[in-house]
């Protein structure tokens, strides 16, 4: 093997490697927060008393978790926009997939976290007379949260991952924008390699992030005061 | 006196096991009623009945002589008890619970967990209410840690702040459900004092216990339970000293196998 590698021609490709990036943690962000804003509202419903609610959870959750990720972009991309008639960016559909795709997780962390709290719980908050609504948002949730931080941790550096998903659809995010450079410059393994040494050096301390937390909350017993 | 609690037949069932059978019973303001029966006869299901934790199957509850849920009659011509949620939130806000396993709210400092029905439920100010965190926490003596978490706690203070939880909801009664039956033998006294000084200051109770001391110094009637039916009931003398019927006799018998002088200890 004799191929010479070389990495200098990436300096100068910084700022659009640095774009990427950027695009890749706005598709982070808005797909990780309202996938836990998804995942609460559904996770939720798979707990209630209610069985046509329960059930319209798990129909959700089933069916997003068990479809690759990249289906759900291409779906959302190419399919909905023929059943509805209004065609979609990229950026649209990518932040709508994989938001609901990390909502069907969630969702899942949610209910697990939930479920972990005692029934002593419900029922105490039950007996002062909280209706229960109250006993969710005082009493259950606030412990059940607590348990989920590692969960969630894992969640947010999984979808980092998926986000690169979005590269399929054109959109500009980092692998995307490598991909470009390396067809370019007829460099694909440097470029590739780059991109991983930034995905690990950006994703490297939220990981030690989430294994702090989990020991914090290991030692509290499940209870983090401030 | 004036009547708080009514039962009126009260009956529960779980498919097939019926775990209480026509309950007739009758709790007067002020007064504490003690339940003593053994394992499985259905006391904490009684309990449970009276706040709604558990729904009766049949008979009815008369809280402070109205009658909770509404009777409508089904297609069989049966009478049949229907309740709604929020009635019964209502309920449970006036019937004060105490669990033998305390279920404090792990997350909220001892004062916390006494505010937060008055603030949630009686819409009282965060003020106002830590006004009555401390009254109630006075009442059984804990004060002192109103800013402690249940973890920082031992299971006696863990109970009494139990207790003051329930009681700031100035229920007009409150239940134990085996408060003791979880602690250290050591931390039973000062929870049992505790208890004690509610119904002397004319707190209405129903106390399941299995503490017959307790039963006998402290409540006005005793009640023994036996498969889901009140087997005999009368003052703690005649249900705890001069038991007539044969199957309370053999409970006490078993309960008191083993006897000891009163220790020579100045009492607390």
């Amino acid at each position: 093997m004799s191929y010479a590698w070389d990495f200098n021609f990436l300096w100068a490709l910084g700022p659009l490697l640095l774009g990427g990036l950027i695009n890749t943690g706005k598709l982070w962000a808005i797909a990780f927060s309202s996938g836990l804003a998804i995942g609460l509202a559904f996770g939720i419903m798979r707990t209630v008393p209610s069985r046509i609610l329960r059930g319209i959870g798990m129909v959700y959750v089933e069916a997003i978790r068990n479809t690759p990720g990249l289906i759900l972009l291409i779906w959302f991309y190419y399919a909905l926009p023929i059943l509805v008639g209004v065609q979609s960016s990229a950026w649209l559909a990518a932040c709508v997939a994989l938001s609901l795709y990390t909502g069907a997780y969630s969702a899942e962390i949610y209910r697990a976290g939930i479920a972990s709290v005692e029934a002593g719980q419900w029922e105490a908050a039950r007996a002062i007379g909280l209706s229960y609504a109250h006993q969710m948002r005082y009493i259950v949730l606030p412990q059940a949260v607590m348990r989920m931080i590692p969960a969630f941790g894992n969640r947010a550096i999984e979808l980092a991952k998926a986000t690169t998903l979005a590269s399929t659809l054109a959109f500009g995010e980092l692998l995307f924008t490598a991909k470009v450079i390396a067809e370019d410059q007829f460099r694909p393994l440097e470029t590739f390699t780059a991109v991983s040494v930034i995905f690990t050096a950006v994703l490297l301390p939220l990981s030690y992030a989430c294994i702090w937390l989990e020991r914090r909350v290991a030692r509290s017993g499940g209870i983090v005061r401030d | 006196m004036t009547e708080v609690l009514r039962l009126e037949n009260l009956a529960k069932s779980y498919g097939q096991a019926q775990v209480l059978k026509d309950i007739n019973l009758t709790v007067r303001k002020g007064e504490t009623v003690c339940v003593i029966g053994a394992s499985g006869s259905g006391k904490s299901t009684l309990l449970r009945c009276v706040n709604f934790l558990g729904y009766p199957t049949g008979g009815r509850i008369f809280l402070e002589g109205k009658l909770v849920g509404r009777e409508v009659i089904d297609r069989s011509g049966r009478t049949e008890m229907r309740y709604r949620e929020a009635e019964l939130c209502a309920v449970r806000a006036h019937v004060g619970m105490v669990f033998q396993q305390f279920n404090l709210f792990p997350h909220m400092t001892a004062e916390e967990n006494v505010m937060i029905g008055p603030v949630k439920i009686r819409g009282l100010s965060k003020a106002e209410a830590k006004a009555r965190a401390a009254e109630h926490l006075q009442r059984v003596g804990i004060l002192e840690k109103a800013g402690a978490y249940p973890g920082q706690l031992s299971g006696g203070q863990q109970q009494r702040v139990a207790i003051a939880r329930a009681l700031a909801m100035e229920p007009s009664i409150m239940l134990f459900d085996e408060a003791t039956s979880a602690l250290d033998p050591e931390l039973v006294g000062e929870v049992l004092l505790a208890m004690r000084k509610l119904a002397q200051e004319g707190t209405t109770m129903l106390v399941v216990t299995h503490e017959l001391g307790f039963a006998y110094n402290v409540a006005h009637r005793v009640i023994f339970l036996h498969e889901g039916t009140i087997h005999e009931e009368g003052t703690p003398e005649e249900v705890l000293v001069n038991p007539k019927k044969p199957r309370t006799q053999d409970f006490l018998r078993g309960v008191t196998t083993f006897r000891m002088p009163e220790p020579r200890i100045a009492p607390a």
